[in-house]
């Protein structure tokens, strides 16, 4: 059965478009922001299912001879993860300095704000 | 000093790094601004001694924790980036003359000591990008100087930058992730993220299709980053609306990291029989180049706020360099890397023009600037310069990019390249030629009628890039020679 092997990778992709489209299709600020974290986080998941060893606990010091997984990807998703909230911070604070110049945190009503 | 020698590629990275947190302690503008300048002149004569260790003993190897590549992370310099290495502190220490008179003008006196601490480490992370050997190491540092830059360009004054920065971290996120997700694809095949490691690696897991969606995913991405039309929607306004030192410092070098990176993953790590050979990236590139240089260009004709102006005009420069991977020879990359060099001094100096013009005047719309030239001679003299060198007129280093990139398609036998290159270049005459006449030909009225030169410390930087253009201009066998070695090591690929 080809499924269950490859049910993350289904769950990355799906939860990755999902993200993807948010991000694309509102006009939302904060919305915008969590349909970024979506597709941000679904990397984080890719990366720890390719360091997954079939059958191995966690990379952490146990008996010689345990099978155990990748930790690499973990330890480079730890950077990210950090990444992503400083991303997720930034975009944060822009957003509460855009509301208060606008007024508001709509794309189209900035749009508007900028036309008249 | 033979210590220090030997750790220089750390030090490169590590004195910037440290050195921008301080900047927050120091906190008194002025003391912040010495300090700043003595760390990116640092740097610069860092990188500058990177590049005579380069030529004379070949690239060096540098290993993070004295752990041995590809398990420990590794420095590795060699022709190409340490080229870039110059490229970025050069522009990094000039511009850094420039910023105190600009940014007291244009920002709140509370903000100054963060603008250092924000440049330093959007400094810091474009020397990362070049100077690293590690593909993951190049995206944590791509992102320490995005998000400096997001925090960068909403300083400024007008609201419309904080919408700028907002739409520039949605699609710069968006492309650090795709590329995220290539290496991951690429670390899933070979189980290495060293660059050379995995250059040799791949090469027997070539025809699987997780290393063309790997392939794929590092297209689009790096193409965000580095604004190939059609992906360069971020960049006009981020540019228009950011202060003019930081407009200047990432027009000059961001892009120009980006494209570095580029090259460094498709000639270096996938190799150019796979990259061009087998896939054909090159049908891609040259007309997305070549669209972006006729769309970007008409549309910078339209625009009425300079600043906006040249930041297409930076799309359409961005065209010439991609056109000029694509060309897939050594005289190709030479274009593209001599025009890495040659657009970050011309685009740099332009940008900087324009800070003299908002300092004075506080704005940079067409229509308020009637008979500037009159007043501010020589800041528009340098601009004028600036402007000629976009055009490609000889003596300016824009005539020795559109030299090689020219000759580079003629020997590809690719004529109707050549010829759209050419064309290309009225355009520029046409965007460049409505400020002037807006400069010189009319009489000053309004807010330029007492309006006075800018001061010598807005000057003196300007004119130094400017006088780098003309230099470079006129005697390219320095930055030529530089380019051509580059363009060498990469046709030659990072696999042995």
């Amino acid at each position: 059965m080809i499924l269950p092997g490859l049910i993350n990778y289904w769950v990355v992709v799906f939860l990755m478009m999902s993200g993807f489209y948010v991000v694309m299709s509102t006009g939302n600020l904060v919305k915008k922001m969590v349909g970024l974290t979506l597709f941000q986080t679904s990397v984080f998941i890719f990366y720890i299912t390719m360091g997954k060893v079939a059958g191995g606990t966690a990379p952490i010091l146990a008996a010689p001879g345990t099978s155990y997984s990748n930790p690499l990807p973990h330890v480079l998703i730890l950077t990210a993860i950090v990444v992503g909230i400083a991303t997720t911070a930034v975009g944060m604070a822009l957003i509460i300095r855009i509301k208060e110049a606008y007024g508001t945190i709509e794309d189209d009503e900035i749009q508007a704000a900028e036309q008249s | 000093m033979e210590l220090i020698n030997q750790h220089l590629p750390i030090l490169q990275i590590v004195v910037p790094l440290i050195a921008a947190p301080l900047c927050i302690i120091l906190r008194r503008r002025q003391l912040v601004w010495v300090f700043a300048v003595v760390v990116t002149w640092a740097c610069l004569a860092m990188a500058g001694g990177l590049m005579l260790q380069v030529l004379s003993q070949g690239p060096i190897s540098y290993h993070l924790g004295g752990w041995e590549p590809p398990w420990g992370i590794e420095y590795r310099v060699d022709a190409v980036n340490a080229f870039i290495l110059i490229l970025v502190s050069l522009i990094g220490a000039v511009v850094l003359l420039y910023a105190p008179a600009s940014i007291e003008a244009e920002l709140p006196e509370a903000r100054a000591s963060l603008f250092y601490t924000a440049y330093l480490l959007c400094f810091t992370g474009l020397l990362g990008m070049t100077i690293t050997g590690d593909a993951f190491n190049v995206f944590v540092f791509l992102e320490v100087s995005s998000l400096s830059t997001y925090a960068l360009i909403a300083m400024g004054t007008d609201r419309r930058a904080l919408a700028a920065s907002f739409q520039y971290l949605i699609m710069g996120t968006i492309g650090a992730t795709f590329f995220v997700i290539g290496i991951g694809l690429l670390y899933m095949m070979t189980g290495t993220l060293n660059m050379a490691d995995m250059a040799i690696r791949l090469q027997p897991v070539l025809a699987t299709r997780t290393v063309l969606a790997a392939f794929a995913f590092l297209t689009v991405g790096l193409s965000l980053k580095l604004a190939l039309f059609p992906l360069h929607l971020w960049l006009p306004n981020a540019y228009a609306y950011a202060p003019s030192v930081v407009t200047s410092f990432i027009a000059a070098t961001a892009t120009k990291v980006s494209v570095y990176v580029f090259l460094r993953f498709f000639y270096g790590i996938f190799g150019r029989e796979y990259a061009f050979d087998t896939l054909h990236l090159e049908y891609f590139l040259v007309p997305l180049g070549l669209l972006g240089v006729f769309v970007a260009s008409t549309v910078a004709v339209f625009q009425s706020n300079l600043k906006r102006l040249l930041a297409y005009s930076s799309i359409a420069q961005v065209g010439y360099m991609v056109v000029g991977i694509g060309l897939v020879s050594v005289t190709g990359l030479t274009a593209t890397l001599v025009h890495l060099f040659n657009h970050a001094v011309m685009k740099g100096a332009l940008f900087l023009a324009l800070g003299c013009i908002v300092m004075r005047l506080g704005t940079v719309e067409l229509g308020e600037l009637r008979g500037i030239g009159k007043r501010m001679p020589v800041t528009m003299a340098a601009f004028v310069f600036g402007g000629l060198s976009l055009i490609g007129v000889p003596l300016t280093v824009g005539f020795i990019s559109k030299w090689y990139l020219v000759s580079a398609a003629l020997e590809r036998g690719w004529w109707p390249v050549a010829v759209l290159v050419l064309l290309g270049s009225l355009l520029a005459v046409a965007y460049i030629w409505k400020v002037v006449e807006t400069a010189y030909f009319h009489e000053p009225e309004g807010k330029t009628a007492d309006a006075t030169e800018a001061p010598l410390t807005l000057l003196l930087p300007t004119w130094i890039l400017i006088g780098a253009t003309l230099y470079f201009g006129a005697t390219a066998t320095f930055t030529a020679g530089l380019a051509r070695a580059g363009a060498e090591a990469l046709m030659g690929g990072l696999a042995p």
